[in-house]
């Protein structure tokens, strides 16, 4: 019993700690915001939203609305379609570069060590692909959205690029750590029959990350649906362009109309994205 | 110690292998799907590489260096970045009160099925806990599904620029993700402790506090703190719609072609989002 009182009692003081810490944090940030939660809760303000919503009732549902909707579904659509795809082609072959275990170190060099000069070549080559991996993902997607537009003008092109960029860095760094945490029983086994290092990685490495490898991509698949949307705002087209017209000319009942649209091909995207995932792992 | 292997894993395939379409059908809809969208989002590689590309690129990356490093504007930024950091601890924090009441209600262990509700009538079940349970779904499918952006312009109309509508728009879009997080984490809940607490007679709040709350708790905890890494992103992008912080800024620098003042915002933003994830992480390795 002692002990377990024991314990039990740093543990009571790290969360005591922490959820002061927090509250602190909390009462911080709400001053620096002026958000009061009073008057967050109060009548006023739900009526105050309730006022807002209710104004959006009903959806424009007119043939032009709808089908002006739908079009800028299919090219949000196109766009993180085009993006993700985009994505993994830059993060792959960067994750690849910038995976330690594949590049100098580790199980698939130490029957046969690299030459010196070789192996500085190599880190070098791996500290430049994780640098390029950092630039990528520290830079958010509008950013680089507003660049492309500056580089080749406006439309859904520049979204693809942003997207493909940004997501690229994302998922070189995911797939980094999964090509990093693969079962070295198998590749152990491979080299005791002799395979070279290409061999390993094509049939060691590559078949055990595969699955993880497809459902990160999906998984940012689903990120980058609502994230090409946004591209729109800075000109490049798709639902946010619409949503953005809308709501700067108090287009109500057409704003809803587009909020329907980003709701479904959302949900739509995430329930055939789980699927497939459930699927594969 | 050791296995002797039964079977070569491969088996576990051999069933659907040959047999199943699928893999093809899929393969065929995505080839179909990616030249579809290639011609819909009017994708023309060449013009990146045309003498006009080039030429912006170049200004562009000349005009970033070097970054704008004066005191001045280092101490004129020093408010919008700790405003960043500020959106996203309060949109997380209302993310939270929002995620959990509609994030209990939308477990259907806790809210209508299961040991819990074992004794309870089939029509009270129905009233009680199945219609809050697909009414907090709904919601909570409504408010992920919309981008938080569109969130933030929206709030941005109704309350006027500033972090205020930035809070609000991480809240709610963030309180739909969390609330089906913590769903699913309560969901899958082993089910053992919870039946013995039951069949010691314990009530159903007893049961939740004592059974539910200490399992699910480190990872309610990691999530969270994941979601707030999320919003410190979010929290930049959000002021390009005018909800404050260092987006807000991006967005002004940007406009007025000062690329080295753009430069050392992201530079700023990197150093953010780095010292948020390190800290998180370092909470989440300790919890988990």
């Amino acid at each position: 019993m002692a002990t377990v009182q024991s314990a039990a009692r740093p543990a009571a003081w790290t969360a005591l700690w922490g959820g002061a810490v927090v509250a602190a944090l909390i009462v911080w940030a709400s001053y620096g915001t002026q958000v009061d939660l009073g008057t967050l809760a109060s009548a006023e303000a739900w009526r105050q939203m309730w006022t807002y919503a209710s104004r959006l009732f009903p959806p424009d549902l007119s043939p032009a609305a709808v089908q002006d909707a739908a079009r800028g579904a299919v090219e949000t659509f196109a766009i993180s379609l085009l993006g993700s795809v985009l994505a993994v082609l830059i993060g792959l072959p960067l994750s690849l570069l910038g995976t330690r275990s594949l590049v100098f170190r580790g199980l698939l060099y130490e029957a046969r060590p690299l030459p010196p000069a070789e192996k500085t070549l190599r880190v070098l080559v791996f500290a430049a692909a994780k640098a390029v991996l950092n630039v990528l993902r520290t830079v958010p997607e509008i950013v680089w959205a507003m660049i492309f537009v500056f580089m080749v003008g406006l439309g859904p092109f520049p979204g693809v690029l942003a997207l493909g960029v940004h997501t690229g860095g994302v998922l070189g760094k995911l797939f980094g750590e999964v090509l990093e945490g693969v079962e070295p029983a198998p590749l152990e086994a491979l080299q005791a029959t002799g395979a070279g290092r290409f061999r390993i990685l094509v049939y060691g490495v590559l078949p055990q990350a595969l699955p993880q490898l497809v459902a990160y991509a999906l998984y940012r698949w689903e990120v980058n649906i609502r994230v090409a949307a946004m591209m729109g705002f800075v000109g490049a087209g798709g639902l946010g362009q619409r949503i953005h017209i809308a709501i700067s000319l108090f287009h109500e009942h057409q704003l809803l109309t587009l909020l329907l649209a980003i709701y479904l091909i959302v949900t739509v995207v995430d329930a055939f994205s789980a699927y497939l995932r459930a699927r594969l792992l | 110690m050791t296995r002797i292997p039964t079977a070569p894993p491969a088996d576990r395939f051999a069933a659907s292998r040959g047999k199943s379409a699928f893999p093809w059908i899929l393969t065929a809809a995505f080839v179909a799907s990616v030249a579809f969208s290639l011609r819909e989002a009017q994708v023309q590689p060449g013009v990146l590489f045309d003498r006009q590309a080039a030429a912006n690129v170049a200004r562009f990356v000349a005009g970033m260096f070097p970054p704008q490093l004066s005191p001045d504007f280092l101490a004129l930024m020093l408010r919008p970045a700790v405003e960043t950091l500020q959106i996203s601890v309060m949109g997380t924090f209302i993310a939270v009160l929002i995620g959990i009441p509609l994030g209990l209600l939308a477990t259907s262990s806790l809210s209508w099925s299961g040991v819990l509700h074992e004794r309870a009538s089939r029509r009270g079940r129905w009233l009680l806990g199945f219609v809050p349970y697909a009414v907090s779904r709904a919601v909570l499918s409504v408010f992920r599904a919309i981008p938080e952006y569109v969130w933030a312009f929206m709030f941005v109309r109704a309350v006027g620029l500033g972090p205020f509508p930035g809070v609000l728009a991480i809240g709610v879009a963030y309180g739909g993700m969390l609330g089906k997080v913590y769903s699913e984490i309560l969901e899958g809940v082993g089910p053992r402790p919870l039946e013995t607490l039951h069949a010691a007679g314990a009530s159903r709040g007893a049961i939740v506090l004592y059974g539910v709350v200490p399992q699910a708790l480190p990872n309610v905890i990691a999530y969270t703190l994941y979601r707030w890494e999320c919003a410190i992103r979010a929290s930049a992008v959000l002021g390009f719609v005018g909800a404050g912080g260092l987006g807000q800024q991006i967005e002004l620098s940007m406009r007025m072609f000062q690329f080295d003042e753009v430069l050392t915002l992201l530079g700023i933003l990197f150093l953010l989002v780095a010292g948020v994830d390190f800290v998180s992480g370092r909470i989440r390795a300790r919890v988990a």
